[in-house]
């Protein structure tokens, strides 16, 4: 187990954001986070960032209690965030934004010709097909972007990859991609954290399954313990879909 | 995996040639610099003579070093309104200390870059510590560095110049150096042409070629994104300021030794004309996006433009017509590369 969460919960001012949640990533193993807008997935993956720090509970790496104090630090333990809104540059090339903050150098060169290399063979071992890494990653699909960050966090020695929504901003064949991505990295044995808010992206790929309601936890599941049916009905609040159901009926 | 890396090449062949053209940010540059020079040099046998091209050169390297700055700048995503006026700093500071004070001019030189590179420092320091916009605080620069050029010139010399650098200490060897001719084949060029050279070629291996380049179009593209993957952004507007007020010392020194007198207005209104030339030379307004070459070859079209006009024997005043033309085409142009570098597949 790479990372691990103890009852860990967290306060903005009297607004109780997170409270006593618990779960665990394992290399080689995908968790979701699911939970509709305001659960608290976006709370949680930032203290795992390292962006926020937790007030309750416990956080641990490789079985050790720590509190990162920033996003480095964690990134330092080889967590890597992927967010929705990508730290990516759209117009410099997808080799530039590859490397960006952390080029090769060769003396005092940024060495360009093995950026160019590397960017390309790592796209095509996470089976990334980039018709040419000199274009701008905004002449890139949202799925491919999505993919060259999750190929840059794979490159850069992460062993946990957490990513923020993901397939949400993605039409049906694009998601379907990234979750292919998402299946690659497990294979290369990183421990992935995949928030979303739709169990039917999150049932395929996930080995447990975490959910998230108003700040508190409702379970985590191991795939054989649930089914998409009862992921969405959880998720949503079984009741209140049936009321809704109920109430948009034609009279 | 063959299969796919063929339908890969297919792909690229389709798109990568005329898409790589297009995208360079000094395509439309080099266009403009072939129409101007083609219809001044057939009008003109003394525009395409090599003592006309010396002469149109000339303007073209001092404005091409300042433009070739701000367009680092520019890049990395904010101006200086404060660069023209302090090529003028620069000067009054070399010819003032040099022929009131008996400063050897080498040393008299270094104070003003000294000086230069703390008016940098503040900008970028002022910049990046508030988030207000460069064009607020360098125009508070640019307003205060005119107002103490005038008013220490004038508290000094009692007029609004100083002058008298021949007689300075150390003069023959940087007037050479920095003010001085060379021959080639018959025609003399001047010297600044040289740094013109280098300072563009210096400027596009670091946008090209090294670490701090791949930084400058982050924090221009996207500063939040380049701060979140590790790019000391901060530090590197810093610099980019510095670098600017470097290039506004080496041309302040270049026209001091020229001409061995500075007025004390010089340089305003220029800061304007770097950074037209810079656009024209295919910098994006909005940062992230531009070349140096681009920035040069929009210099020498002013310096052809400049000089054309007069070999031609029309009025002056048509040179701000041509600028303005330039620059809505340019402006035109740089917006349809990024649209189409910006456009999103699906």
């Amino acid at each position: 187990m790479i990372l691990e969460t103890r009852g860990i919960g967290k306060t903005f001012g009297s607004v109780l954001a997170l409270r006593d949640v618990s779960m665990s990533v394992t290399a080689g193993q995908v968790t979701c986070v699911l939970g509709d807008n305001g659960a608290g997935k976006s709370t949680l993956i930032k203290i795992l960032a390292g962006v926020h720090r937790h007030d309750t509970g416990t956080l641990l790496v490789d079985g050790a209690e720590v509190s990162f104090a920033s996003p480095r630090e964690a990134l330092d333990r080889g967590i890597a965030t992927v967010y929705q809104d990508l730290a990516m540059i759209p117009l410099m090339s997808v080799w530039r934004n590859f490397f960006l903050g952390s080029e090769p150098r060769k003396g005092l060169a940024f060495d360009v010709a093995k950026a160019r290399r590397v960017a390309r063979d790592e796209l095509r071992a996470m089976g990334i097909d980039i018709r040419d890494v000199d274009q701008p990653v905004g002449t890139l699909s949202g799925g491919e972007r999505q993919s060259v960050a999750i190929a840059r966090a794979v490159y850069f020695g992460a062993r946990v990859l957490i990513l923020d929504e993901p397939t949400s901003a993605l039409g049906v064949k694009q998601a379907g991609v990234v979750l292919r991505y998402i299946a690659r990295a497990r294979d290369r044995g990183l421990g992935v954290v995949f928030i979303t808010h739709n169990p039917h992206h999150a049932y395929p790929v996930g080995d447990r399954f975490l959910l998230l309601n108003r700040g508190t936890s409702l379970g985590e599941y191991g795939k054989g313990e649930i089914t998409t049916q009862e992921l969405t009905a959880l998720m949503s609040g079984g009741a209140e879909l049936e009321e809704l159901a109920h109430e948009l009926e034609r009279e | 995996m063959t299969g796919a890396q063929a339908r890969a090449d297919d792909r690229m062949a389709d798109v990568g040639l005329v898409r790589r053209l297009l995208i360079r940010p000094e395509l439309g540059a080099v266009v403009g610099l072939v129409v101007v020079f083609v219809f001044f040099a057939s009008q003109s046998p003394v525009f395409r003579s090599p003592a006309g091209i010396a002469n149109w050169l000339d303007p073209a390297a001092t404005l091409g070093i300042m433009a070739v700055a701000v367009a680092l700048l520019m890049i990395g995503g904010e101006f200086d309104l404060s660069a023209g006026v302090l090529t003028g700093t620069s000067g009054l500071i070399l010819v003032t200390l040099a022929t009131r004070f008996g400063f050897n001019v080498w040393v008299a030189m270094l104070v003003g870059l000294v000086v230069a590179l703390a008016v940098g420092f503040a900008n970028g320091l002022i910049v990046t510590r508030t988030r207000l916009p460069s064009f607020i605080v360098t125009l508070g620069t640019f307003l205060m560095l005119q107002g103490i050029n005038l008013g220490v010139t004038k508290a000094i010399t009692g007029t609004v110049q100083v002058s008298g650098l021949r007689r300075a200490e150390g003069f023959e060897g940087a007037n050479a150096l920095f003010a001085g001719t060379i021959e080639i084949g018959g025609t003399s060029f001047r010297v600044a042409i040289l740094w013109w050279v280098l300072v563009t070629a210096v400027a596009t291996w670091v946008l090209v070629r090294s670490r701090a380049g791949n930084w400058i179009f982050a924090v221009g593209g996207n500063e939040q994104a380049a701060r979140a993957v590790g790019v000391p952004a901060a530090r590197t507007k810093i610099a980019l300021f510095m670098t600017t007020a470097f290039a506004a010392w080496l041309v302040g020194s270049i026209m001091a030794l020229r001409y061995t007198s500075v007025q004390a207005n010089i340089g305003i209104g220029q800061e304007f004309i770097y950074i037209i030339a810079a656009v024209i030379g295919g910098c994006l307004l909005t940062g992230g996006y531009g070349s140096a070459v681009g920035a040069a070859i929009g210099a020498v079209i002013f310096g052809m433009a400049d000089k054309g006009i007069v070999f031609l024997g029309w009025d002056a005043d048509w040179f701000k017509f041509f600028l303005g033309a330039m620059l809505l085409l340019a402006t035109l142009a740089n917006r349809l590369v990024r649209r189409y570098a910006e456009e999103v597949r699906h």
